[in-house]
């Protein structure tokens, strides 16, 4: 695939999210929503249909996986699960964004915007 | 749950698929942990919309891939693509434009307010149907109707117009002050006429027209540069200056879609006083709430109330009330109709081209379908993405189709007569988009429909198959369907071919039909002598003397004679005959058509004279009263003699018959017309039968008639430099006028069949080809098998001749009864006219050979070894 991580920038925040949220550990998808709520502190909980569209968007652009569940994870209600992986293509494209965001901040502060670090 | 189970049908099925069971078990997490009525219901408002955005990008998203998909393939399948997309363009265009003109022609309501409250008025009698009205009757009857809110009339005129360039000759009417009102419309500018007296009897001894003037928009904006200040400004029509009283609004055009300017009607005593003289279009606009078969039976008391009033004048004469919106003529209404019929049939043959293109690409992609299905692509996602496809197709052809529309509409809008009250032109609107857009809708389903469902029905196990076996399985079932549509094919050629043929023929009938003169070398123009100048028979034979001496002392002029009206150019002018024993009426068939002439008429027009003389400057008031009469009239009259010397009652004169000649075709070719009488000039009595007074001059020459007219308008201009001339033409422009729209036509007509032949033959090609090259290993077995070329010859052929025989036997069938619901418009030729017919039968054998050929020459050869070695 010729597609360099820039050229996928801006990603669409709930993409960023999921990325996020496999950056540490696959997760199904209830997972990644109840941790995107957590890490928010509750502010943004994506929908269902929100998520697994992403989610199917973001296997045909090789961001994540499908994985087999671990053992090692505890099974909720017995339910068969689809757990995502983040790919190396996935985890330089989270890299890119992240660097995208930062200099944003930077240049946001610059001009006097945000509140400095303490 | 089952709601939100529910609720995930909104997702394709693909994706409901993958992740239904997924969303819904983190729905049942959501609705465990959402506590009391106020939570739950926000949980399920959420839900529902976010399902919604959802799958509606879902589905975008998926569009968009088969989008692109599609124009991958395409571009890859190019050949196929704009042949296909040419083809629907073809369809679409032909029926956008036919539609668009039969929604304006037949459909449309008249451009006037409440125009299903509009009547026109009629008088009939049993001899000749249906009569323009005489001045005294529209007036009696005008007054004594209570049916009508109001009641107009109006007839036709032309004038010469000498605008900032060349003159020109414009059309127009006489109106009676109710006429505006009564169609409901206003001026744009300034006003109309003011009621009051509906139209004047002009003093005796004048001749003069109000000298007022109501423009029409067209005529404003070209000559006067739409000038606001144009009212109360004098205006010159042939010679005659007149006030500018109003401006029509743009659309207003009436009564045909060329009338241009409008003059207050007004009536000489004499034209008053004789209730023979029908030349008034009446128009009323009913009451509310009044029917128009109420109208009618009030309208026949009326006309019965006339009868009486006048037992000699009105006898036989009633009344006819018809909705104005029937007026356009069932012939005009017929062809429009017929062409839509044409249009729906390309149409026809267009669908069942395309599904044999697709259906033939399809089997071609069964490969690559299976294998996709294999890679475990749905069913649902294939059957979209061959949808999508079509759907792209469809589309780009559609908008390809509406703009062959906006160029072809415009051409069509030359075959339909003049004679729809309105200057508008029908343009693409939003309802002609609309059904542009349906038809285009309409031709992907019937043609993209086909082959996903052979292609999709037959389950994995097929598509399999077809993995396994490539593209060498035939499919029976596929090929039959394929041989259906080129059946349907040649039968709707057939049928076009057919009708057109027939029309053809028609057209063919009444060119060929005899006017009862010779119109070659003839230079006609109309010289109209103003009243009262010319008023006493004296003066006007001292014109017409000169005039005709001059011009027949014009190098190259054979003959020059005046005639009351032109043949073809005006039908009118009847008068009851009276017989010895027999009082004149107007009643049954006796009548005869009325022409004043000079001597020469007959053999300037090479009109055979059979028996007699011709009318002579001898024949004046003081001599016997005379007149040649046409073979038709003695056979009608006195049908045991020869005529000569019998003596006839006819516009309130005993005559005696001098003369007679050959039948000619005063109500033009198209049909029959009355016996003709034709009375010397010199026999026209001073201020009697003013509307007769010959009028247009015909010029017999061997030289150029473009380099005759010059010289005759001089003579005319030193003979009366006052006088207007106009309308000069050949006559052989009067007998092409008669044929000119139905040879457009027919023409348009034969387009469409010429289409609608091209398209079968490219079907019945393609099958066949398709078809040789499904069986080229088979057909490589039998040659080295020992089978003769002949053989192979014979069963490509005989596939073919199958085809077409199918599509050609129910073919002419239908095209037989098609040609009885057009009889109207064939001119006496039968609808099974055997020329014709045969003439299709033998194309369409041509076209079976032609479709045939290629493929059979593939056939033939093949070579045996390379066909088997390919298995």
């Amino acid at each position: 695939m010729t597609t360099t991580p820039e050229s996928l920038l801006p990603l669409p925040p709930a993409t960023f999210h999921i990325l996020v949220a496999l950056a540490d550990e696959d997760r199904h998808g209830y997972a990644i929503m109840q941790d995107v709520t957590a890490r928010t502190g509750g502010e943004l909980t994506l929908g269902a249909g929100t998520l697994y569209r992403s989610i199917q968007r973001m296997l045909e652009q090789g961001f994540i996986v499908e994985v087999r569940a671990r053992q090692s994870t505890p099974l909720i209600n017995d339910e068969r699960r689809r757990y995502y992986r983040i790919t190396p293509f996935g985890r330089s494209v989270a890299r890119a964004e992240t660097r995208r965001l930062a200099q944003m901040l930077k240049l946001a502060r610059a001009s006097g915007f945000a509140p400095g670090k303490a | 749950m089952r709601a939100y189970r529910a609720l995930l049908h909104l997702y394709p099925a693909s994706f409901r698929g993958e992740y239904g069971e997924e969303m819904a078990a983190i729905f049942r997490h959501r609705l465990r942990d959402a506590d009391g009525p106020f939570a739950w219901l926000a949980l399920w408002i959420g839900v529902a919309g976010e399902t919604i955005v959802n799958a509606l990008a879902v589905h975008w998203d998926i569009f968009r891939q088969d989008l692109q998909y599609a124009a991958r393939t395409l571009t890859r399948a190019r050949g196929f693509a704009a042949t296909a997309i040419l083809i629907v363009a073809l369809g679409v265009g032909a029926n956008t434009a036919a539609f668009s003109l039969t929604d304006f022609v037949l459909f449309r309501p008249l451009p006037f307010p409440d125009a299903n409250r509009l009547v026109t008025l009629w008088e009939r009698t049993l001899g000749y149907g249906r009569l323009q009205l005489s001045p005294a009757n529209y007036h009696d009857w005008r007054l004594a109707a209570t049916s009508f809110e109001r009641v107009g009339a109006y007839t036709t005129v032309s004038k010469n117009f000498v605008g900032n360039g060349e003159p020109e000759r414009l059309e127009g009417a006489f109106v009676t002050a109710d006429l505006f009102p009564a169609l409901g419309v206003s001026a744009a500018l300034g006003r109309t006429y003011s009621a009051g007296q509906d139209f004047r009897i002009l003093p005796n001894g004048t001749d003069g027209e109000d000298a007022i003037l109501v423009l029409g928009d067209p005529l404003w904006r070209r000559a006067f540069g739409a000038d606001t200040e144009i009212i109360g400004r004098t205006v010159v029509l042939s010679e005659r200056p007149f006030t500018v009283i109003g401006v029509m609004p743009p659309a207003f055009s009436f009564p045909t879609r060329k009338a241009e300017f409008w003059i207050p009607y007004a009536v000489t005593p004499g034209d008053y006083a004789d209730r023979g003289n029908n030349y008034l279009y009446g128009i009323g606009r009913l009451k509310p709430g009044v029917t128009l078969s109420s109208a009618r039976i009030e309208m026949s008391v009326v006309a019965a109330r006339s009868r009486q009033q006048y037992p000699k004048e009105n006898e036989g004469i009633d009344v006819t009330v018809n909705a104005f919106r029937d007026e356009l003529s069932q012939q005009s209404r017929t062809m429009v109709l017929a062409l839509s019929g044409a249009a729906l049939c390309v149409l026809l043959i267009v669908c069942a081209n395309l599904a044999n293109l697709l259906l033939a690409r399809a089997l071609a992609r069964r490969q690559e379908l299976a294998v996709r299905t294999a890679m475990g692509a749905g069913r649902e996602r294939l059957v979209r993405q061959l949808a999508t496809e079509s759907l792209v197709l469809a589309a780009l052809g559609g908008a390809l189709g509406v703009l062959v529309a906006v160029l072809v509409v415009p051409l069509l809008w030359q075959l339909v007569p003049a004679n729809l009250p309105t200057s508008a032109t029908p343009g693409l609107d939003l309802r002609v988009l609309g059904f542009a857009a349906v038809l285009t809708l309409v031709t992907a389903l019937a043609f993209g429909l086909a082959p996903l469902v052979t292609t999709t029905r037959r389950g994995a196990d097929a598509d399999v198959r077809g993995l396994r076996e490539g593209a060498r399985a035939i499919g029976g079932h596929k090929e039959r369907l394929r041989g259906v549509l080129v059946i349907v094919e040649v039968l709707a050629s057939v049928v076009l071919l057919i009708t057109t043929g027939l029309l053809v023929r028609a057209l063919w009938t009444i060119q060929a039909r005899d006017p009862g003169f010779r119109p070659d070398g003839i230079l006609t123009m109309r010289t109209a002598l103003p009243m009262p100048r010319y008023a006493r028979t004296a003066a006007r034979t001292a014109f017409y003397t000169r005039v005709l001496d001059e011009v027949r002392a014009i190098p190259g002029v054979s003959g020059a004679a005046y005639i009351s009206f032109l043949p073809m150019v005006v039908p009118g002018g009847i008068w009851g005959v009276g017989l010895p024993g027999r009082p004149a009426e107007r009643r049954d068939q006796a009548t005869a058509s009325m022409r004043f002439v000079t001597p020469g008429f007959f053999s300037s027009l090479k009109i055979p004279l059979r028996r007699g003389r011709d009318v002579s400057e001898l024949d004046t008031m003081t001599t016997q009263m005379v007149a040649v009469v046409s073979e038709s009239f003695v056979k009608r009259y006195f049908p045991d003699d020869e005529g000569i010397g019998h003596t006839f009652t006819f516009g309130f004169t005993d005559r005696s018959i001098v003369g007679v000649v050959a039948d000619i075709r005063v109500r033009g070719l198209e049909r029959s017309s009355e016996p003709q009488v034709y009375v010397p000039y010199r026999q026209q009595p001073d201020s009697s039968f003013v509307g007769y007074t010959p009028k247009d001059l015909v010029v017999t020459a061997s030289t150029p008639l473009e380099q005759l007219a010059p010289a005759v308008r001089g003579i005319i201009g030193k003979a009366d430099p006052r006088l207007p001339v106009s309308d000069v033409r050949p006559m052989t422009d009067i007998i092409d006028a008669e044929t000119a729209s139905r040879s457009v036509q027919v023409r348009v007509l034969a387009g469409f069949a010429f289409v609608a032949f091209l398209l079968a033959a490219i079907g019945i090609h393609g099958v066949l080809s398709f078809a040789v090259s499904q069986r080229t290993p088979e057909i490589g077995v039998r040659i080295a098998l020992g089978a003769q070329r002949g053989d192979i010859l014979g069963m490509v052929l005989k596939q073919g001749v199958a085809l077409v025989g199918a599509g050609l036997l129910p073919g002419l069938a239908l095209a037989y009864f098609a040609g009885r619901t057009l009889q109207t418009l064939l001119a006496g030729v039968t609808p099974a006219d055997l020329p014709t017919f045969g003439a299709v039968i033998g194309l369409t054998l041509l076209m079976a050979l032609g479709g045939t050929l290629l493929p059979t020459l593939r056939a033939l050869r093949i070579d045996p070894i390379k066909a088997i070695r390919a298995e």
